[in-house]
């Protein structure tokens, strides 16, 4: 029933594939109404959603281009922006490898410990050697399979004359494969195999997990330049125009951008007045007017009538490629940041080397014979390189993350939790962030006769402030009145007729700082003010982060006024009017005073300032720049997902070190054991399991940490 | 013993007959969208007036 949507298509032609991102699908019935609404599309021979990654991948013949889907799926009621080549495609494959590997190691272990267990109990002789000979069958390709992660990894480090947690396990895993295949060959005792493959099993259920928590992260810096308008109309001097991509427009052009659409390259208005939705660059709500002679940049969206722009910069010298620039720098300090198991490892991986080395030695010395020390080396190796090690940090990151989900903040991936755990200030945007970020008109004042006509009025324009006061109004359960001869005129306001008499939304006549509009019917006028409220939890967000010490101050590109007004009112410093370069200068600033900053925020103009805070969130209304630069994004209208977020990340860093602290004591009582030549497989069977069991036991904990 | 020649066998090959579903089913994309499989339980089919 709910087969991708058909059409056949009578002639056998070349088919394409191409794909769209849609961040609005929400439900089953998104799902329905994209599919079934695309199906029904010329050309388009099958289209079908991916709920997960919000994507749809349409089927379609040479003739539909991919703009004329977009438009599309745009009638259907959802926002598309086309993908190129499938983004995820390298982190799905290492996380694809990564199952198959552990499948394929756990058909090893299961098989293999089924006649281990037979072994242990008792099985001797003939018996003993036909399992034992069955068990290096499996386990030799199972190994040589599942065990290239490591292998491969390890063998990076060593060319680069580093040591990774790799190591010990690659010639632990080894050297046991190698010493079981000489017992086998020989008709001993004891044979590994059963531990080197659970070895990999449960090392290769802790990356997987890994894997998956990153899989949904994207580069950040490719959604940004989609964002600026990808062709522009330029006239020449005899007054023809022609359609230019926006990277072969150059300084001296003039471009003639019409309502609605975006600006392709930054410059000056030559002739017309129109007002301008500069959001994206500057995270402020409210358009702004531009006359002849302001200066426009790329991204602008023209919100009110055609203007004349002669162009100033294009391509990579405009405003928003210098945003993307800052972003792509100020990401590459965070690549840096080393994660706490590595920091481990480091340690960890020469003490463990030698010990083992240590061991080999003594017995030599003592006279035990190279066959022996061998294996008691070998034993040291399988039983310091717990699985619990491996565990440890994905299996609570993982847990962790799986809560803060069903309360609204998507983590992406284990890092960023351990990056959140140490933020020591946190930096807030205004507009978006510790407000909602869209305009709330006052309606209460409005007469009912009043309301129709205004939401009339307001549903026929496009301009921001008449889509949010429509919204507001159509909640209240307003229906329309008859208003006729709509006309909108841009920088003034819609006007129409009811019954005769003239009605208006229209710019107040008293120039205020406050955003309102004027609701004029006959000769009666009343005014309309818009707010951006606060979120109406911030104030308790702010207070719970400082219950952890972290003070909270705003870094705002907006005004002074507003900026202090919101400031005061939270009790927090602030810092106004800042450029996404000045933003950047604070957060380096605060670092390099030995803090380690959160960055809340919304705009691309914070995008710089996410990518190289320590760690950053931004609200699911950000753009999807800023989306991708930030290590979280929670969503819905509260702003205490933040504050639970630091919370959480704190207490599963605790599990975390719970976690290596129980290893550490495994290790103490383990190690002696192994020392003394006592470690059977039997035993190291039994104490890799029971210490995974608990490490993960103890990280199920966490599942009640975010309520 | 003579049992071990048909058992052994036997739960080798289950488990490769259960490792081989698991690679089809990846294969096939079984798992690409699982939030999605959740979701499309909840849409009503088109009424196309067939089989009623």
């Amino acid at each position: 029933m709910n087969a991708p949507a058909t059409i056949d298509a009578a002639p056998p032609e070349k088919l394409l594939d191409s794909r769209f991102t849609v961040p609005g699908i929400r439900c089953a019935g998104c799902i329905a109404r994209i599919e079934r609404g695309l199906a029904k599309v010329d050309g388009v021979a099958a289209a079908r959603v991916n709920f997960s990654s919000k994507r749809v991948a349409v089927r379609h013949d040479t003739q539909v281009s991919d703009a004329e889907l977009v438009e599309a799926i745009a009638r259907i009621g959802f926002e598309a922006q086309p993908v190129a080549d499938n983004p995820l495609a390298r982190d799905d494959r290492e996380s694809k490898a990564l199952l198959r590997a552990l499948a394929v190691a756990g058909f090893g272990m299961m098989n293999i410990m089924l006649l281990s267990v037979s072994v242990w109990s008792g099985a001797g002789g003939v018996t003993r050697d036909l399992f034992h000979w069955l068990s290096a069958l499996i386990a030799l390709p199972v190994i040589a399979y599942a065990g290239r992660p490591f292998f491969a990894s390890a063998a990076m480090a060593l060319r680069h004359r580093r040591a990774n947690m790799d190591v010990p396990i690659s010639i632990g895993v080894l050297l046991a494969t190698g010493l079981s295949v000489y017992e086998t060959v020989t008709g001993g005792e004891h044979a590994y195999f059963d531990g080197a493959v659970m070895l990999l099993f449960f090392l290769l259920a802790g990356r997987a997990l890994d894997a998956m928590m990153r899989n949904r992260t994207r580069a950040g810096i490719g959604a940004l330049l989609s964002r600026m308008g990808k062709s522009a109309t330029v006239l020449d001097e005899t007054g023809t125009s022609s359609t230019l991509a926006a990277e072969d427009l150059e300084p001296g052009m003039l471009m003639l951008v019409a309502a609605g659409e975006a600006l392709a390259a930054d410059g000056v208005i030559e002739k017309g007045r129109t007002t301008l939705d500069n959001s994206m660059l500057t995270g402020e709500s409210a358009p702004q007017p531009a006359g002849e002679g302001d200066a426009v940049h790329a991204g602008a969206i023209n919100l009110g009538s055609p203007v004349r722009v002669c162009v100033t910069a294009a391509a990579s010298d405009t405003a928003l490629a210098e945003i993307a620039r800052l972003m792509d720098e100020a990401g590459q300090s965070r690549s840096q940041y080393v994660r706490i198991a590595d920091r481990a490892s480091r340690l960890y991986a020469p003490a463990v080397h030698s010990l083992a080395l240590l061991a080999f030695a003594g017995w030599m010395i003592a006279g035990a014979g190279w066959y022996q020390s061998l294996v008691i080396a070998i034993a040291v190796l399988i039983i310091t390189c717990p699985c619990a090690m491996g565990l440890a940090v994905p299996a609570a990151q993982v847990v962790a993350s799986g809560a803060l989900a069903k309360r609204g903040l998507l983590v992406k991936d284990g890092s960023a939790l351990e990056r959140l755990a140490e933020v020591d200030v946190a930096l807030f945007d205004k507009t978006g962030t510790l407000t909602r970020g869209e305009p709330i008109p006052a309606i209460d004042h409005l007469a009912p006769e009043q309301a129709v006509v205004a939401l009339a009025l307001a549903r026929s324009s496009r301009h921001p402030l008449s889509k949010a006061l429509a919204n507001a109004l159509d909640q209240r359960g307003v229906k329309a009145a008859d208003v006729t001869e709509l006309r909108e005129v841009a920088g003034t306001g819609v006007s129409g007729l009811l019954d005769g008499i003239p009605v208006a939304l229209e710019r107040p006549t008293i120039a205020s700082d406050a955003l309102s509009t004027a609701l004029r019917i006959g000769g009666q006028t009343v005014g309309i003010g818009f707010s951006d409220p606060l979120r109406s939890d911030a104030g308790e967000a702010l207070a719970a982060l400082q219950a952890h010490d972290i003070s909270s101050r705003i870094i705002s590109g907006d005004r002074a006024a507003p900026v202090e007004s919101v400031a005061t009112k939270l009790g927090i410093a602030a810092h106004a009017e800042l450029l996404p370069e000045d933003k950047l200068a604070l957060l380096e600033e605060l670092k390099a005073a030995g803090h380690r900053p959160l960055m809340v925020g919304d705009g691309i103009n914070d995008g710089p300032a996410l990518a190289a805070a320590h760690a950053s969130i931004a609200p699911g209304s950000a753009s999807d720049a800023s989306q991708q630069a930030a290590d979280a994004v929670f969503l819905g209208s509260a702003l205490m997902p933040v504050a639970l977020a630091v919370r959480v990340a704190r207490e599963t860093m605790q599990i975390v070190r719970q976690n290596f602290v129980f290893a550490i004591i495994y290790n103490v009582f383990a190690v002696p054991l192994a020392l003394a030549g006592m470690v059977t497989p039997l035993i190291a069977a039994v104490a890799m399991s029971l210490s995974s069991l608990v490490v993960v036991g103890n990280s199920l904990r966490l599942g009640k940490a975010a309520q | 013993m003579t049992g071990l020649t048909f058992l052994i066998p036997i739960a080798l090959g289950l488990g490769l007959l259960g490792l081989g579903a698991f690679f089809w089913a990846m294969r096939r994309g079984q798992f690409e969208d699982l939030d999605g499989a959740a979701q499309r339980i909840l849409i009503d089919d088109e009424d196309d007036g067939e089989g009623q």
